[in-house]
C-alpha cells in the first residue's frame, strides 16, 4: 500500500533519463475542466502541498534569514539597533519600515514559515493514515513477473516446494520481514520504521514550533547587578530590567532571596608576542551565593558561566562583573551625605572601570561625580592612570566633579549610569585648572568650595545575574531529541519488499526458486539484500544459485 | 608545551608539504586519463552487445542502454579503470600527508591540554584531518580517487589559510569555553563540515560528469573514466544526509549550550541564523532529491551552495558579523 505522496514525489526509481525532462503537464495535455470554487480550493491545496511548494518555500526560508543577520536584531542586540539609528537615521527608517530589525518576527519571514508548516500537516495527516493503514495490512501479492526486479535471482535446491518455503519464511522472519504466504511464493515486507521516522521527525518540527507559540507566552526574563554582601529579592521592582511574554503575571514570580556572599576571579597572565605586553586571560568566575526559598530553608550555592542554577522555577545565569566602589560623602559638619557601593562599570580588560554618582541633596547644590576606578593603577609618562591587571592590587578612584541641575526633580527617569554634562558646570578636573580626586582605598579627599569630604571606604565587587523562567525549554528539547531520532531512522532503515518464488523443478527434482526485491525509494543496497537473502535462504536447503542467470539484471546503476 | 606547540605546527607544515606533492601526483593523474587512448570503437560495440544479449535473454523485455555505460564497465564499487601509475603515487602520499597531519592535531590538543577546537584555528585543523580522515575511509569503500585533487587542493588551502591568517598560540580556555559542550558541539560540527566537504566535491564531479554525458565534447575527457553522474550523485546524497544529521545535531547541541551559557536556546544570534540556514538548505537539498524534476543537477548546485554556506559561515560570518559567538580573539 502506497503511502500517499505528493504528485510531484519522485523516488527515484525511473529510469535516469526521464527525470530532467520537464513537467509537460502544461499547454500539451488534454482540454482541462472549468474547476468551481471547491475545484480551485482543491487545486491550491494540492499546490500547496506538493513537494516542489514545500522545497521552494524552504529554499525561500533560508533567503529570508539572511537580513536577520546582516543588521543588528532587536531580539538579540537592542543596543546595536539603537546604534544603528544614532549612526544613519534616514536607511534605519526604511529598514524598520520592512521589519528588517525584527526579521524573525516579520510579517514577510512569518508568512514562509506558516505556509511551510501548514503544507507539512496538510502532508502528513494523509501520510500518517495511510502509514496506519500500512502496518495494519499484510504485504502485496507477489508479482508476476519477478524478473523485472531489482537482484533478480534464480537458483536450484533440493527439497519441495513446502520446505522451501517454509524455511524461507524463516529466513525472512529472521531479517525482521513481515511475511505472508501467496500460493507458491511469499512476499514480505520490512522498513515500516522508515516512514514512522519520517513522520515523527516531522511531526517533531511542529512540536517544536507549536511549543514555542503555546508555552511561549508564559516566559520572562530580568536581569539584576548584586553588590557582595547585598541581598537581592525575586520582586518585579527590584529587578534592573525585566522583559515578559504576553500572559505574565506579578502572580507567577515565585519569591525567594539571593544573597552574594562573594565573588571570585582568577587570572592567567599571558604574553601578548604583538605588543609585548602581558594579558589577563579569565580562567574562572565564581559567585558565591546564598538562596533563600519560600519555605525558609537557606542553602549556598555557586554560580559559574557555563553552570546556571535553578531557584524556585527560574535559572540564574552568571553574566558579567566588575568592581563597586563604596564611596562615602560628608557634608561641612561631617555628617553622612552618601554611602553607597556604586557599580563602576568595566571598560577594558584590565576592568578600568566607570562609575556615576549623584547627589542631588546633602550637599548645598547637586553634584555629579564621573569616576574612574583602576584596580591596578600605575601612572603613564604623560600623568593619567591606567590599570595593568584586572585584580585589586592598588585600587584607585578618580573622581569630577559637576554642580547644577541634575534633572532629577522633574520626575522623568534618568539612566543611572550616565551624566549628561552639558548643563553643568565642571569644578575639577578637564580644563578647571584644578586637579581630579585621587583616593586609594581608604583615603578621604576635601571637595572643592569647602562642601565637605568624599572617602573611597571599601571595594566590594558585584556581579550582574540573569534570571530567565522559560517554560517552552522542556517541550522543544524533547521535540529536538524525537526530531533527531526520527531524521536518524528515516535516512538510514531501508524500506523494501522481498519475494521468493518457488515450483517444481525442472525435470520433477527438487524445486526452482526465484528471488526479487523492490524498494521505496533510494536503496542502493537492494541488491545486495537480495543476494544475501538468496544465499542465507539456500545455503539452508543446500542449493545453489544458477550461475548462468546469476548476473545482475541491471547495471550496477543501483539507485 | 611551548615544545609540543612547535612540533604541531612543524607538523602541520611538513603535511601540507606532502599534501602539495599528493595534489600534484592527483593532478597528473587526472591528466594523463585525459590523455590516454579512448577505448577502441569495436571493443566497445563488443562490450555493449555482450550486455545487451544477457539482459535480453533474461528479461524478454528491452534493455535500457544507459549512455554512461557505453565507454568503459563500472565495477561494483563504481570505478572504472583508466586511472594511471600517479593514483597510486598520489594516493599513498596523501596518507603520509595525513598521519603526519593528525600528529599535528593530536600533539596541538597535548600542547593546550584540551580538545584541538576551540578556536578558528584548531577548528579548521581538526575540520581538514576529518575531512581528509573521511575521503580515505570511504576509499574503503567505494572507489573514490578521482576526488584525490579536490580534496588534497581543499585541505592545503584551507591549511594555509588557518595557518597564515588564524594562527593563535596555545592559550587557556576562556570560561565561557570550559564545558563539556565544547567537545560535543564542536566535534559534530567538524564532521558535519567534512562529511559536507566530500559532498560538495562529488557533486562538482556529477555536474562535469552530467555536462559531458549531455554533450560528448563538453569537458575532459578524464571524466570518461569517472562513474556516471547518477552514481556520483547517489554517493553524495548518502554522505551529505550524514552530514545532515550531523548538523541537526550540531544545531541542536547549541542550542542546549546556548541555554546554560548565554541564558536562552535560541536568540536569532548571527552564529545561530547561519546554522539555521545551512540547516534549512540541506533540508531542501534532500527534499529536492525527492521532488520530480530537481533531482540531478539542481540537487548537485543546492549541496555546493550548502557547503559554500558552512564555508562563509565558518569565515566571514566568524569574523565579520557581531555576535556572542564573536571571534575577535580568534
Amino acid at each position: 500500500m502506497e503511502p500517499l505522496r505528493p504528485s510531484d514525489y519522485d523516488d527515484g526509481s525511473a529510469p535516469s533519463g526521464t527525470a530532467e525532462r520537464p513537467d509537460r503537464a502544461s499547454g500539451d495535455g488534454p482540454t482541462q475542466p472549468r474547476l468551481g470554487v471547491v475545484g480551485w480550493g482543491r487545486f491550491l491545496w494540492r499546490q500547496l502541498t506538493s513537494m516542489r511548494t514545500a522545497l521552494v518555500l524552504l529554499l525561500l526560508l533560508a533567503v529570508a534569514a539572511i537580513p536577520g543577520s546582516l543588521v543588528p536584531q532587536r531580539s538579540s542586540n537592542p543596543n546595536g539597533v539603537v546604534q544603528f539609528r544614532r549612526d544613519d537615521p534616514e536607511l534605519f527608517e526604511i529598514l524598520d519600515a520592512l521589519q528588517l530589525f525584527d526579521t524573525f518576527t516579520s510579517v514577510w519571514f512569518s508568512a514562509i514559515y506558516l505556509l511551510l508548516f501548514v503544507s507539512l500537516i496538510g502532508c502528513i495527516i494523509p501520510r500518517t493514515a495511510h502509514h496506519w493503514k500500512a502496518l495494519r495490512s499484510r504485504p502485496p501479492k507477489t508479482p508476476a513477473r519477478l524478473n523485472r526486479l531489482v537482484g533478480y535471482r534464480e537458483a536450484d535446491a533440493p527439497g519441495s516446494v513446502e520446505d522451501a518455503l517454509a524455511a524461507g519464511e524463516a529466513v525472512l522472519r529472521r531479517q525482521r520481514f513481515r511475511v505472508e504466504r501467496y500460493g507458491n511464493s511469499l512476499s514480505a515486507e520490512r522498513g515500516y520504521l522508515r516512514e514512522t521516522g519520517n513522520l515523527v521527525f516531522h511531526a517533531a518540527l511542529i512540536g517544536v514550533l507549536g511549543t514555542v507559540g503555546l508555552a511561549g507566552g508564559f516566559g520572562y526574563n530580568g536581569q539584576k547587578v548584586i553588590v557582595e554582601g547585598q541581598t537581592f529579592v525575586n520582586q518585579l521592582t527590584t529587578y534592573d530590567s525585566f522583559s515578559a511574554s504576553r500572559f505574565f503575571s506579578d502572580a507567577r514570580l515565585d519569591p525567594f532571596s539571593m544573597r552574594l556572599d562573594e565573588f571570585d576571579a582568577v587570572f592567567e597572565a599571558a604574553l601578548d608576542e604583538t605588543r609585548g605586553t602581558l594579558i589577563a586571560q579569565p580562567l574562572d568566575y565564581t559567585a558565591s551565593v546564598t538562596i533563600t526559598e519560600a519555605d525558609g530553608e537557606s542553602v549556598q550555592r555557586d554560580i559559574k558561566v557555563n553552570a546556571p542554577i535553578d531557584i524556585a522555577g527560574v535559572r540564574a545565569y552568571l553574566l558579567g562583573n566588575g568592581f563597586a566602589p563604596v564611596i562615602t560623602v560628608r557634608n561641612a559638619d561631617g555628617d553622612v551625605v552618601f554611602d553607597e557601593s556604586v557599580a563602576f562599570l568595566p571598560q577594558d580588560s584590565n576592568l578600568t572601570s566607570l562609575g556615576i554618582i549623584k547627589l542631588p541633596d546633602g550637599l548645598p547644590d547637586q553634584v555629579g561625580m564621573i569616576g574612574f576606578f583602576y584596580p591596578s593603577a600605575i601612572q603613564l609618562d604623560s600623568g593619567a592612570l591606567a590599570s595593568i591587571w584586572p585584580q585589586p592590587d592598588n585600587p584607585v578612584v578618580t573622581l569630577n566633579l559637576f554642580v547644577g541641575d541634575l534633572g532629577l526633580d522633574d520626575g522623568v527617569p534618568r539612566n543611572a549610569y550616565a551624566l549628561d554634562v552639558d548643563d553643568l558646570e565642571q569644578l575639577t578636573g578637564g580644563e578647571t585648572g584644578n586637579d581630579s580626586i585621587i583616593l586609594g582605598l581608604g583615603q578621604s579627599a576635601e571637595l572643592p568650595n569647602g562642601w565637605g569630604t568624599v572617602e573611597f571606604t571599601a571595594l566590594p565587587r558585584f556581579v550582574s545575574i540573569d534570571f530567565h523562567h522559560d517554560p517552552t525549554q522542556a517541550g522543544v528539547l524533547i521535540s529536538s531529541v524525537l526530531a533527531i531520532a526520527g531524521l536518524i531512522v528515516s535516512l538510514f532503515v531501508p524500506r523494501r519488499r522481498m519475494w521468493i518464488a518457488a515450483e517444481q523443478g525442472a525435470d520433477g527434482q527438487g524445486v526452482r526458486l526465484r528471488y526479487a526485491g523492490l524498494a521505496h525509494g533510494d536503496d542502493p543496497n537492494l541488491d545486495d539484500a537480495v543476494d544475501r537473502l538468496a544465499t542465507e535462504h539456500l545455503s539452508g536447503l543446500g542449493g545453489a544459485l544458477s550461475p548462468v542467470d546469476e548476473r545482475a539484471l541491471a547495471p550496477a546503476s543501483s539507485q | 608545551m611551548e615544545n609540543l606547540a612547535s612540533l604541531s605546527l612543524v607538523a602541520v607544515y611538513s603535511a601540507m608539504g606532502v599534501y602539495t606533492l599528493a595534489f600534484i601526483a592527483f593532478t597528473l593523474d587526472l591528466a594523463r586519463r585525459s590523455a590516454e587512448a579512448p577505448v577502441p570503437a569495436a571493443a566497445r560495440v563488443a562490450a555493449r552487445a555482450t550486455q545487451t544479449s544477457s539482459v535480453a535473454a533474461g528479461s524478454g523485455g528491452t534493455a535500457v542502454l544507459d549512455r554512461e555505460d557505453a565507454l568503459l564497465p563500472e565495477a561494483r564499487d563504481g570505478s572504472r579503470g583508466g586511472a594511471t601509475v600517479y593514483q597510486r603515487v598520489a594516493f599513498a602520499l596523501a596518507i603520509i600527508g595525513w598521519v603526519l597531519h593528525l600528529a599535528a592535531t593530536l600533539t596541538r590538543g597535548l600542547a593546550a591540554d584540551r580538545v584541538p577546537w576551540a578556536n578558528m584555528f584548531e577548528f579548521g585543523l581538526t575540520a581538514t584531518v576529518v575531512g581528509m580522515g573521511t575521503f580515505l575511509g570511504v576509499q574503503l569503500w567505494k572507489d573514490v580517487r578521482y576526488l584525490g585533487a579536490y580534496m588534497t587542493g581543499f585541505t592545503v588551502l584551507s591549511l594555509g589559510i588557518v595557518t597564515v591568517n588564524f594562527y593563535v598560540d596555545v592559550v587557556p580556555t576562556h570560561p565561557a569555553l570550559q564545558s563539556a559542550w565544547l567537545v560535543i558541539h564542536v566535534l559534530v560540527a567538524v564532521l558535519a563540515t567534512a562529511f559536507f566537504a566530500m559532498g560538495a566535491g562529488l557533486s562538482v564531479m556529477q555536474l562535469l560528469r552530467h555536462q559531458r554525458e549531455v554533450r560528448k565534447s563538453a569537458g575532459l575527457r578524464f571524466l570518461d573514466t569517472l562513474p556516471g553522474a547518477s552514481t556520483l550523485e547517489s554517493l553524495a546524497y548518502r554522505i551529505n544526509v550524514v552530514g545532515f544529521v550531523f548538523w541537526t545535531f550540531t544545531l541542536v547541541a547549541g542550542a542546549i549550550w546556548a541555554e546554560r551559557a548565554w541564558g536562552r536556546y535560541w536568540g536569532w544570534d548571527t552564529k545561530e541564523v547561519w546554522t539555521f540556514i545551512i540547516w534549512v538548505l540541506f533540508a531542501g537539498y534532500i527534499h529536492a532529491r525527492a521532488t520530480r524534476g530537481w533531482r540531478g543537477n539542481r540537487s548537485a548546485w543546492l549541496a555546493i551552495i550548502g557547503f559554500s554556506s558552512v564555508i562563509f559561515n565558518y569565515t566571514i560570518v566568524n569574523l565579520y558579523f557581531e555576535g556572542l559567538h564573536s571571534y575577535s580573539g580568534l
